[in-house]
């Protein structure tokens, strides 16, 4: 491998940062630059670089000898392979979506600080994807969110861009709050932040401190208060649950995606869901190991927490989805219930604790090809945003008429959403699948099996709309859009290379989780 | 290398006429369809030159012809691969496959009239997934490609068909789709019950042929329970009674040329699916279940016979006929006799061919008169003769006329099942009930024939009624020699066809 220094392991979240603070470099000087080409270009180049060091290093396997990954600050960040196949996951969607905010901003002021803030969203949740104690994954978390906020309300004449920056906001600081509560009693309980601290203290039993960056137990041999720890879990749960946009926390979901600029709605909903699965899956399988946990009485199963969550989050994501008027919400909806088939990960695990690599890469392997597929979806509707077509599925009739390949690349979106071997969502779905049988979890095989036939049938709808309807207005699509037409054709060539390509996918995800 | 080329070559083309003006799309796409049409019809003479007598493709592996395997994914300990390959059941179809969508595509040329670069563009992707369907020899690849002819079909019924095409094409599309999930679930409850290594149709042949120890379910097998399952996910498509409602709706609405490609190629991919895994994988099962199998294809064929004659739309006729001659397929298949699976094979490809050229006729009809209602229309003969002629003769084929592809693989059918040892005593007389649906077959053609076609010219129309255009004669003609060349020489398809059927036969015992 090539000797750089371990700094270096973070240049993926690295070179996001650089890109955003040469924007608001770029912005200090001449701050009424309407140079979209520019300033798109510097993060375009940002985001790319950042995917090509996550992709480089996975393939030079950075972290796989030392089998804990490359350990930074005191262990407060860590570079794995978990770590960098989430960074290229949140790489490759801020790729799709800056190159498709150029279209989408360039009539806009403001546009620097735009492009700003999605790039320190991003470097928060690269750096999210490798924080190794609570400490460092809240202030990653708070950096991923706070600019969030900003970019939900970027539509500052658009009440509903107002008003879903408000909610996301109220809810977001509420959620913050709650988990931030969560870690400091899971702190009291255990004494530790760091996760594998965490996990010594549960599976000794003991409270632990750490000496000169060294985990051992305190004075006394305290015992760890389990009751504490559990309710600690629990609040970090709802967090998590905020983040990822699943049940009980989704309320905001719609409204942000709805009223947010699409692309930011892309971002939302692909980068940012992942960021909070990179969040959960690292703390769950880490720092809460379910098999010690159980091993102590089992009156802290989170395991069975996620399996009610990961069914009602893929029932009323599903159920609702099929009930929408608009596009636009019934993909925000749809992407609530995927994140109950990425819960999956986290709920497929036998009552002995086994089966948690299996299905936590399946999910993670779901959360990849989601990250192109979504992306491309709501980047459409930034699209049919852009040429001025309506939000409701009436308003899509005919489109293909007009623009047949970018029609043609929703299509393969939706389907592959759907379950259809059309992209790599078949495979995806088919190891959420395979590892629930494998532990014998039929209630989750059933629901992912019934959710993905309904999907289906909503998904199919748009499609229906697109080439079947005859168009119902005299409108004329008047331009093509370069950026944006990159980013969708883009995204839909690789979910269909995905579907070749998804060995090779699922191996680096499998290796990621087997390492934890 | 071969199978990739027909691939690759196909997709390519569907790229560059889905991009392609108008204007061109439709000449753009026939000439690029005829490379894979000569490409498989160039391997087509090299196996029956060169791979003469060689076995099944899922039962003597090394025998498989122009395969090639790459490694694709694992599944936990499940070896996933890209996996293709013929045998004399597939080669057949294959070639069958590549020439109608040549002919579909020139027969489309008069009819469709609006987003031509779509429709044609559309019209190669579900070549590429055919093609992939008849090659692939791993279950997921063969998956891909299965659910991928799903979508183009559903927007070809969907844009270009008649008034009802919505209701036809989301009608197409839900049984179609919930069948596919029936069959993979009852699939899949097999392959997690036995320890199988590779997803590859060979693997899990083997796997299932020697599955031993399988749990039961309320009292039955599971492997009797998987058969039924995947039973009723393939004869959806099929369609067999009473799963057949979906056909006669999507055949009515569909453009003309996605009818022939319909009738053509997709109803026998359920068969061929069938024959692959019901009756391959299975075959113990299928002895067993032999008698209630043959009663459900002998009702499709006098039920869907009966249903033709009640028809006054040409092309309603032949759609239900569609589902009596597939009947006859079932009723050969599960006789597990040489001629009865080989027979049903070489029907597959004789109804390819004869149900598509009726089509192309029916079509090339209402592009003159705009009408397909017996009794709005006679004496056609007099202003179209050479489409009158084309379309009598692919009648008298479809009433099974010697020398014909129909008459061949019927009688192989007759002959194999009317001493078929699976069905006991009760071959006689389920072969003499389903050779009773000739009788009406040839009752509604001739009656519908000579309504529309002999007597007085008379048409309310102020359209001008002549001879078709030369481009849409012509498929009609090259299908019709075909017809005749398998009815002469039945040898060129079926000689292969048994090679590969016997080691079948071969399996549990013997036929």
């Amino acid at each position: 491998m090539v000797a750089l220094p371990d700094w270096m392991a973070l240049a993926p979240a690295l070179s996001l940062g650089l890109a955003s603070l040469v924007l608001l470099l770029a912005d200090s000087i001449d701050p009424d630059t309407t140079n979209t080409g520019a300033i798109a270009g510097i993060s375009v180049v940002g985001s790319l670089v950042s995917f090509g060091f996550a992709g480089w290093f996975i393939s030079a396997g950075t972290g796989i000898a030392d089998s804990t990954g490359v350990a930074l600050f005191n262990n407060q960040l860590v570079v794995d392979q978990m770590a960098l196949f989430f960074m290229a996951i949140v790489a490759s969607v801020t790729t799709l979506v800056v190159l498709a905010s150029y279209d989408y901003v360039a009539e806009h002021s403001y546009q620097a600080e735009f492009f700003a803030l999605v790039l320190l969203s991003a470097t928060g949740m690269s750096l999210l994807s490798a924080a190794n104690s609570l400490a460092s994954a809240f202030v990653a978390l708070e950096l991923v969110s706070l600019p969030s906020y900003a970019l939900v309300a970027f539509l500052k004449e658009n009440k509903g861009s107002v008003e879903a920056g408000l909610k996301y906001f109220l809810i977001g600081a509420v959620s913050s709050a709650v988990l931030a509560y969560g870690i400091s009693l899971v702190y009291a309980a255990t004494g530790v932040l760091r996760f594998d601290g965490i996990a010594t203290a549960i599976s000794s039993g003991t409270v632990q401190t750490i000496v000169n960056g060294s985990i051992q137990a305190q004075a006394g041999d305290p015992a760890v208060p389990m009751a504490i720890l559990g309710v600690g879990i629990l609040m970090i749960i709802g967090g998590v649950a905020f983040k990822t946009a699943a049940v009980p926390f989704h309320f905001w979901a719609p409204e942000a995606y709805e009223g947010a600029p699409a692309p930011i709605s892309a971002f939302l909903s692909s980068a940012s869901k992942a960021a909070g699965f990179v969040l959960a899956f690292r703390v769950f399988a880490v720092a809460f190991p379910i098999g010690d946990l159980l091993a102590t009485g089992g009156a802290i199963n989170w395991v069975m927490a996620f399996q009610i969550l990961a069914i009602a989050t893929m029932f009323i994501g599903n159920f609702a989805a099929a009930t929408q008027e608009t596009v636009k919400r019934m993909l925000a909806y749809s992407s609530v219930g995927h994140a109950g088939y990425v819960l999956i990960g986290l709920a497929a695990v036998s009552s002995s604790g086994e089966g948690l690599s299996l299905s936590m890469s399946a999910g993670m392997s779901h959360l990849m090809v989601y990250g192109f597929m979504n992306t491309g979806a709501f980047l459409f509707i930034a699209l049919a945003e852009y040429w001025g077509v309506g939000r409701t599925f009436e308003d899509y009739n005919g489109l293909a008429k007009e623009a047949p390949i970018a029609c043609a690349a929703m299509t393969v979106f939706l389907f592959s959403l759907a379950g259809l071997p059309i992209g790599g969502g078949f495979f995806s779905k088919f190891y959420l699948f395979s590892a629930t049988l494998e532990v014998g979890a039929w209630s989750l095989a059933a629901a992912l099996i019934i959710n993905s036939a309904l999907s289906l049938f909503y998904y199919s709808r748009v499609v229906k709309a697109m080439w079947i309807e005859e168009p119902n207005g005299s409108q004329t699509i008047e331009s093509y859009p370069m950026g944006l037409y990159t980013a969708v054709v883009g995204a839909a060539i690789v979910t269909v290379l995905l579907l070749p390509g998804f060995g090779r996918v699922y191996d680096v995800a499998f290796q990621a989780a087997q390492l934890l | 290398m071969w199978v990739a080329a027909l691939l690759l070559v196909t997709l390519l083309g569907t790229g560059v006429v889905f991009l392609s003006p108008d204007k061109y799309a439709g000449k753009l796409a026939a000439a690029i369809s005829v490379i894979p049409a000569l490409g498989s019809l160039y391997m087509y003479w090299v196996y029956l030159t060169q791979y003469g007598g060689t076995g099944n493709a899922l039962l003597s592996p090394a025998d498989i012809a122009f395969s090639q395997q790459i490694p694709w994914l694992t599944l936990g300990e499940l070896e996933v691969s890209y996996f293709v390959g013929l045998d004399g059941i597939s080669m057949p179809l294959l070639a069958l496959t590549t020439v109608l969508t040549t002919l579909a595509i020139v027969s489309a040329w008069t009819p469709i009239d609006e987003r031509q670069s779509q429709f044609y563009g559309l019209m190669l992707f579900m070549e590429v997934s055919l093609i992939g369907v008849f090659s692939a020899l791993d279950f997921f690849l063969w998956f891909v490609f299965w659910e991928g002819v799903l979508i183009p079909m559903y927007l070809l019924i969907g844009v270009w068909g008649g008034p009802r095409r919505k209701y036809a094409a989301i009608k197409f599309f839900v049984y179609t789709n919930v069948a596919s999930l029936v069959m993979f679930a009852g699939l899949f409850a097999l392959v997690f019950s036995t320890d199988l290594t590779s997803l590859s149709l060979p693997a899990m042949a083997e796997a299932f042929r020697t599955a031993s120890g399988l749990p039961t379910i309320a009292g039955v097998n599971l492997m009797t329970i998987s058969f039924i399952l995947m039973f009723f996910g393939f004869a959806v498509k099929v369609p067999v009674f009473p799963l057949h409602t979906w056909l006669p709706d999507a055949h009515v609405e569909a453009p003309t040329p996605v009818s022939v490609m319909l009738a053509g190629v997709l109803l026998k991919m359920g068969t061929y699916a069938l024959l692959r895994f019901n009756f391959t994988m299975l075959a113990d099962t299928a002895r067993q279940l032999a008698v209630p199998l043959a009663i459900i294809g002998v009702v499709s064929v006098i039920y869907g016979a009966m249903l033709a004659l009640a028809q006054r739309d040409l092309k309603r006729i032949v759609a239900y006929s569609s589902i009596s001659s597939m009947g006859y397929v079932i009723l050969g298949l599960v006789a597990f006799t040489p001629y009865g699976m080989g027979g049903a094979t070489f029907q597959m490809i004789a109804h390819g061919l004869i149900s598509g050229l009726m089509f192309m006729c029916v079509g090339v009809i209402y592009n003159t008169t705009h009408t397909r209602m017996v009794g709005d229309m006679s004496g056609l003969a007099d202003r179209m003769p050479w489409t009158v002629g084309i379309f009598v003769a692919a009648a008298f084929g479809y009433m099974g006329l010697p020398l014909m592809a129909g008459f061949a693989g019927e009688y192989f059918i007759f002959q194999g099942s009317f001493d078929a040892p699976t069905l006991g005593g009760a071959a006689p007389v389920l072969t003499s009930l389903a050779m009773f649906g000739i009788v009406i077959v040839a009752g509604y053609l001739l009656w519908a024939m000579q309504r529309t076609l002999f007597g007085a010219f008379s048409l309310e129309t102020d359209y001008e009624v002549g001879p078709a255009a030369l481009h849409d004669v012509a498929p009609l003609a090259v299908l019709l020699l075909l017809v005749i060349a398998l009815g002469v020489a039945p040898d060129i398809s079926f000689g292969m066809i048994t090679d590969s059927i016997s080691p079948v036969l071969e399996l549990g015992g013997g036929a």
